[in-house]
């Protein structure tokens, strides 16, 4: 028993220092976010402010607040979009085989995997010609296209648990393929739909390549302005931590409220999900 | 063929109308159409969407057939255009970029071979770093979050109180991009000395743990580099904890149980069954993990502001193309961290196609 209590004592010890670990840049945020103005200074980084102070957080919101829109305009259409595209795909890969239908869905899925930098300049000349360079529109297709791969996957993934004989049965009912799909598939639906919504979002929120290099200046989603925001030597620190706690907050929100639906998508980019 | 197809006028006339809307939609947006609506033009999205309309009627048709596979095909037709294009096509077109001398703003498809590929490999001084730091990154990033995500795995395992909040706890830098995090961890390693010491060096300092003070990502080179890995674990051990924690749920209980019946003690019982079955799950964290620090790109953006000893591929590329206008060589840099992503991925791909097959 008392062997139980010491290595009990020592995995929490173990724990703890993984906890603060983890925590720190998250602390240090929320910390710096809320001093005081006099408050901040490099040698009393880590001291706690003596009272709560939110001018951090209207500095940094004034500096992003267009960028914060930007995010939302971009990542609202694109999640739901790409989720929807997902859905058909994935339905039409695991319950209407036919006989590439495995190799199709290996060819896409590789489309998961590729470093944006191999595909940037042809995307950028060909969005460009169609006009769709600079603005979010643009961005928005570009992500609804890159994120077919994960989309389908989670979708495939999902529908492949659902038993075929559920649809055999619909199907002697009378049921035509979308049929099937209308009365079956998309009412059991809303939880892998919930998945790829959270993890569409985040994906799109906190992405960057596309981001800094598909959007002009006024179009700048918020990963590109905090960027920008970084590299400016006239931004006080204290005000760049509030704007990182800023631009992380949405998804942070997502995370603590939904983080049920987000680890399903987590583990569903691992492939076998 | 057409013994099993059979006409009928519902769809038929669906079929048309569709088939009418989407062309008068790309009438109407190939000449004068919405050219500006504030300030975004919607000219292509309005092609595109009435393109997508006038295709509808396709799988529309595609339902008067009496084999659905069909109407399959034509409904997946739109995504496998897609990915067709936007990955393979633009893939062939970066290759051909890279054997081109196109050097500037207008495109120049001189034919030059293998020569970028080999200038880089020859005389860039900066792509060796950019190689030294992948290797760095790659090998401590991947060891770092398999270590630490095994080892928070198995502690989790030990059914303690809590689990779910520390689970959460290590999972949460997931949810946050790579620039904030990149920013803060760049003010928690800031290299300062003396009265601005500041971050993890101040916590140090006051400490008296005066010899961990480090120059952390701006140490010489190649320690820097060694540095960046520590916000790249940061934030993705806890994934890789998470893929581990899948791997030994999946374990079942009565197999460790036999074994403690047979006298094996709680170390034997993971050095001997528990590990082992758990090669599977590491083989995909390992290839996950290192495609992830191939394509490192953002992270590095905000943790080194441009400092050359941090440079990556990724980032290369990204100079290179778009401040140097140096197209043939960023496509060159963009294809080969294309080839070294796809050597890891595409026997994964094709071994995980093989065995749903089986199935």
């Amino acid at each position: 028993m008392t062997r139980k209590i010491v290595s009990h004592t020592f995995y929490y010890l173990i724990l703890l220092l993984a906890t603060a670990f983890f925590l720190l840049p998250i602390y240090l945020m929320v910390l710096t976010s809320v001093k005081p103005f006099n408050e901040v200074d490099l040698n009393t980084m880590w001291s706690l402010p003596t009272a709560l102070h939110f001018e951090n957080f209207v500095a940094a919101y004034k500096q992003l607040a267009p960028n914060l829109g930007n995010s939302f305009i971009m990542v609202i259409p694109e999640s739901i979009l790409s989720a929807l595209l997902g859905s058909l795909n994935g339905y039409l890969l695991s319950k209407w085989r036919f006989k590439y239908s495995n190799l199709i869905f290996s060819l896409i899925l590789f489309g998961m995997f590729i470093p944006y930098q191999s595909i940037l300049i042809p995307l950028v000349k060909f969005m460009q010609a169609i006009h769709l360079y600079g603005d979010l529109p643009g961005l928005v297709f570009v992500h609804i296209i890159y994120g077919i791969p994960i989309t389908t996957l989670i979708f495939r993934n999902y529908y492949a648990g659902i038993s075929t004989e559920i649809l055999e049965a619909g199907r002697i009912d009378g049921a035509s393929l979308l049929g099937l799909y209308r009365h079956i598939i998309f009412p059991l639906s809303p939880p892998s739909f919930a998945v790829v919504i959270i993890w569409q979002f985040t994906q799109a929120w906190n992405e960057f390549l596309f981001a800094v290099i598909l959007t002009n200046q006024s179009n700048w989603p918020v990963t590109v302005a905090l960027n920008n925001l970084a590299g400016s030597q006239l931004v006080q620190w204290n005000v760049l931590m509030a704007a990182c706690l800023l631009a992380a907050l949405p998804t942070l929100l997502v995370y603590l409220f939904l983080g049920r639906y987000f680890l399903r998508g987590l583990m569903a980019g691992s492939l076998k999900g | 063929m057409f013994k099993h197809f059979k006409v009928r006028s519902q769809p038929l006339i669906l079929a048309i109308i569709l088939f009418i809307v989407g062309g008068t939609g790309i009438f109407f947006f190939s000449g004068n159409g919405i050219t500006n609506f504030k300030g975004s033009n919607f000219t292509s999205i309005g092609l595109l969407i009435s393109a997508l309309v006038m295709y509808s009627s396709i799988p529309v048709i595609a339902t008067m057939f009496q084999s659905e596979t069909v109407l399959s095909v034509t409904l997946l037709f739109p995504s496998i255009v897609a990915i067709a294009v936007f990955v393979y096509g633009f893939i062939a077109w970066s290759a051909r970029v890279s054997f081109s001398a196109w050097k500037g703003l207008m495109p120049d498809f001189t034919w030059v071979g293998l020569k970028q590929y080999y200038n880089l490999f020859h005389n860039d001084p900066r792509f060796m770093i950019d190689l030294r730091n992948t290797l760095i990154f790659t090998v401590g990033f991947i060891v770092g979050c398999l270590v630490i995500g095994l080892g928070l795995a198995i502690l989790l395992d030990q059914k303690l109180k809590g689990e779910a909040l520390f689970r959460g706890i290590f999972l949460l830098p997931m949810s946050i991009s790579f620039i904030a995090s990149g920013v803060v961890w760049s003010w928690l390693m800031n290299p300062a000395t003396g009265s601005r010491t500041t971050g993890i060096n101040l916590i140090f300092k006051s400490l008296g743990l005066n010899s961990f003070i480090s120059l952390w990502h701006t140490s010489p080179q190649p320690w820097g580099m060694v540095f960046t890995i520590i916000p790249a674990v940061w934030q993705l051990a806890g994934y890789t904890m998470a893929l581990y924690m899948g791997g030994i749920r999946s374990i079942s209980d009565d197999l460790r149980e036999a074994a403690r019946v047979d006298g094996a003690n709680e170390f034997e019982i993971y050095r001997y069954i528990i590990l082992p079955m758990l090669q599977p799950v590491t083989l995909s964290a390992v290839i996950i993990l290192a495609h992830m620090s191939l394509k490192i790109f953002d992270l590095i953006v905000a943790l080194g502001r441009g400092d050359i000893r941090l440079d990556v591929p990724g980032i290369y590329m990204w100079t290179t193309t778009f401040a140097a206008n140096n197209y043939a060589q960023g496509a060159a840099i963009g294809i080969l961290m294309l080839v070294s992503v796809a050597v890891l991925v595409i026997p994964y791909l094709v071994q995980n196609m093989r065995s749903e097959t089986e199935i």
